[in-house]
């Protein structure tokens, strides 16, 4: 909708073929660009208008949330929510688990897709792509079609309610084994070649060549899984069943099912559980852009 | 090890040795990942096959019964009252996405100062956790206070959808609230696929007077062929098999107005402990998106060889 043009077609005249600046389209320039911000102003406000009230009514008292006229400032700022909600629900726990689970799993496909990421693309053996392509294949099939024989095999392991099962499910995605891989692709075989002449072990070749040149691609696969798994609803939901196991997502959760009218603590949870991914995002957003733009795949 | 391998290994002609040595190096870098994967993902999903065609719940030992659970499928009212939601969801939420991510990407693929900064923002909703979305979201809803409905008779609409209180209007909330949370995401896929687009194109169109309207209809759509074919697949498959934005969002409510397969899935097979009807559902969950998908692959190669 705003990619509408800045002039109607009929009315922009065909551009001289000199395009000579002249001065006298200075003028249309700077209009043309003044439409283009206010256009844009106009996307980014309505995109970022559910983040500003949920910030701001986390700064109101309950009864001031929900009022007509919206109000966009709070009257006064009341800071205290946010030393409130500590005392409310075990935050800290419920942050310390979400960090624990999210990097623990982060570490884990690290390790394991990256290694096996070298075997898919710098070693040659029969089978190789035949295999690789059962690891693609597999990422199109919804998780949902399989959840059910996953939770019996936890079931049946013993293992929910642990944090192990959350561990084993998503630590060896099929995605990060890929994402690799598709950089490993573009680092040429010649390198790995040299590095084999001189006497280096294939490991070698893993450890000391591509895992320092894919340092790029690694913060990518760090950044999506980390927040993948923070933000994750359905694995803790359907396997943590105790309260002190819980991740954020599941704290804050549980909160608005209980006291669902107290919007303003439940919009301070929220901001709480948002603003360590915001962080992390700002800090690392290049390389979080450019895992999404290779791959193409969540 | 290594000594192990190279000895057994010079028993076989001298060729082969490499290839044996190939393989067993391979399958080292390869195996901590695939065992994982095997475990946790492969044989969950071939066993899903297999449950499907069990009666088999908690307690009792797994039966073998056919198609049992299939036809016991097709007399389930809940059954039928998914799939329709499924779909309602699938055809407001693909086309919409779309638009939203290919206006985003086209309005801010431009050099402007400061544009990565409304990138950002356009982003922001696809980081954040669903819970939180979910949360605020029904606020901004909220039917007799909410900033949507106070919009809406502040432009002349004197009675307002109750969206997420009411079985007509739960489904297009969160439809709106999806589409918000993942233009973000395929904005990212689009801006990609337009960095591709030679910018020649456009000097030469500029030079025959074609307008920026036109400019987008017969240069930017033709050449983004494949990033939009990819991005409605990707919607697709994400469509058909939405679950945690309506179990945080509505939980199937109210009364079974959003409830959708994945969601019917969950209830049966973890809820209820039935573990061979669920699977049943899941299965034709996965041959709907499968034949669906085969379908948009058969029509971009039939369009494309035209």
């Amino acid at each position: 909708m705003t990619a509408l043009p800045d002039a109607p077609p009929a009315v922009a005249p065909p551009r001289p073929p000199g395009r000579s600046a002249s001065p006298r389209s200075r003028g249309p320039r700077l209009v043309r660009t003044a439409l283009a911000y206010v256009c844009l102003l106009t996307v980014a406000l309505l995109v970022l208008v559910p983040f500003a009230s949920m910030v701001s009514s986390s700064l109101k008292r309950n009864n001031e949330v929900l009022t007509v006229p919206v109000e966009w400032v709070p009257r006064e700022f009341r800071w205290s929510n946010f030393v409130e909600i500590w005392d409310r629900i075990p935050m800290t726990t419920y942050l310390g688990n979400s960090v624990f689970l999210s990097g623990a799993i982060t570490l884990l496909q690290l390790l394991t897709g990256s290694f096996a990421a070298y075997g898919f693309s710098k070693v040659r053996f029969p089978g190789r792509d035949a295999l690789f392509l059962a690891y693609i294949a597999t990422i199109a099939v919804p998780w949902q079609a399989y959840m059910v024989p996953q939770y019996i095999m936890m079931q049946r392991a013993e293992l929910t309610n642990t944090y192990w099962s959350i561990i084993l499910l998503q630590a060896f995605g099929a995605f990060g084994v890929f994402l690799m891989r598709q950089y490993y692709m573009s680092i040429p075989d010649d390198l790995c070649e040299a590095a084999r002449i001189d006497g280096l072990s294939e490991y070698g070749i893993y450890w000391r060549i591509m895992l320092p040149l894919s340092k790029p691609a690694l913060a990518s696969l760090a950044l999506l899984t980390f927040v993948n798994t923070w933000n994750d609803y359905m694995g803790p939901f359907i396997y943590l069943t105790s309260n002190e196991l819980w991740t954020v997502q599941l704290g804050l959760r549980s909160f608005v099912g209980q006291y669902d009218t107290e919007y303003a603590m439940i919009m301070t949870g929220a901001v709480l559980s948002v603003l360590p991914i915001v962080v992390l995002f700002l800090i690392g957003q290049r390389y979080f852009i450019r895992g999404i733009a290779t791959s193409g795949l969540k | 090890m290594a000594h192990a391998i190279t000895r057994s290994a010079s028993d076989s002609p001298p060729r082969r040795r490499p290839a044996w040595h190939r393989i067993i190096i391979g399958w080292s870098f390869i195996l901590p990942n695939f065992l994982g994967f095997a475990l946790f993902t492969l044989i969950p999903m071939l066993a899903a096959f297999v449950l499907a065609f069990l009666k088999w719940d908690s307690y009792n030992t797994p039966e073998w019964v056919g198609l049992e659970n299939f036809r016991r499928l097709l007399r389930d009212e809940n059954f039928y009252v998914a799939l329709r939601n499924t779909l309602y969801y699938a055809v407001g939420h693909i086309p919409l996405t779309l638009v939203a991510a290919l206006g985003l990407a086209v309005a801010l693929d431009r050099k402007l100062r400061g544009v990565q900064f409304f990138r950002t923002a356009a982003f922001f909703p696809y980081i954040t956790s669903l819970v939180a979305v979910a949360v605020v979201w029904n606020m901004l809803f909220n039917p007799t206070a909410g900033p949507v409905n106070q919009l809406l008779h502040a432009l002349g609409v004197d009675d307002p959808p109750r969206w997420v209180a009411s079985t007509d209007w739960a489904m297009p909330a969160v439809i709106v609230t999806s589409v918000w949370r993942d233009m973000g995401y395929y904005m990212v896929l689009f801006l990609a696929g337009l960095q591709t687009i030679p910018k020649e194109y456009y000097e030469a169109a500029r030079v025959d007077g074609a307008g920026a309207w036109q400019r987008f209809w017969r240069i930017t759509l033709p050449c983004l062929r494949p990033t939009t074919f990819f991005v409605v697949v990707m919607l697709t498959i994400q469509s058909f098999k939405v679950l945690d934005l309506i179990v945080v969002m509505t939980d199937g409510g109210p009364g079974r107005s959003t409830l959708v397969l994945a969601q019917l899935v969950y209830r049966e097979g973890i809820t209820e402990g039935r573990f061979g009807y669920s699977s049943a559902i899941a299965l034709v969950l996965f041959v709907i998106v499968l034949a669906v998908t085969v379908v948009q692959f058969r029509l971009n190669e039939r369009s494309s060889t035209r």
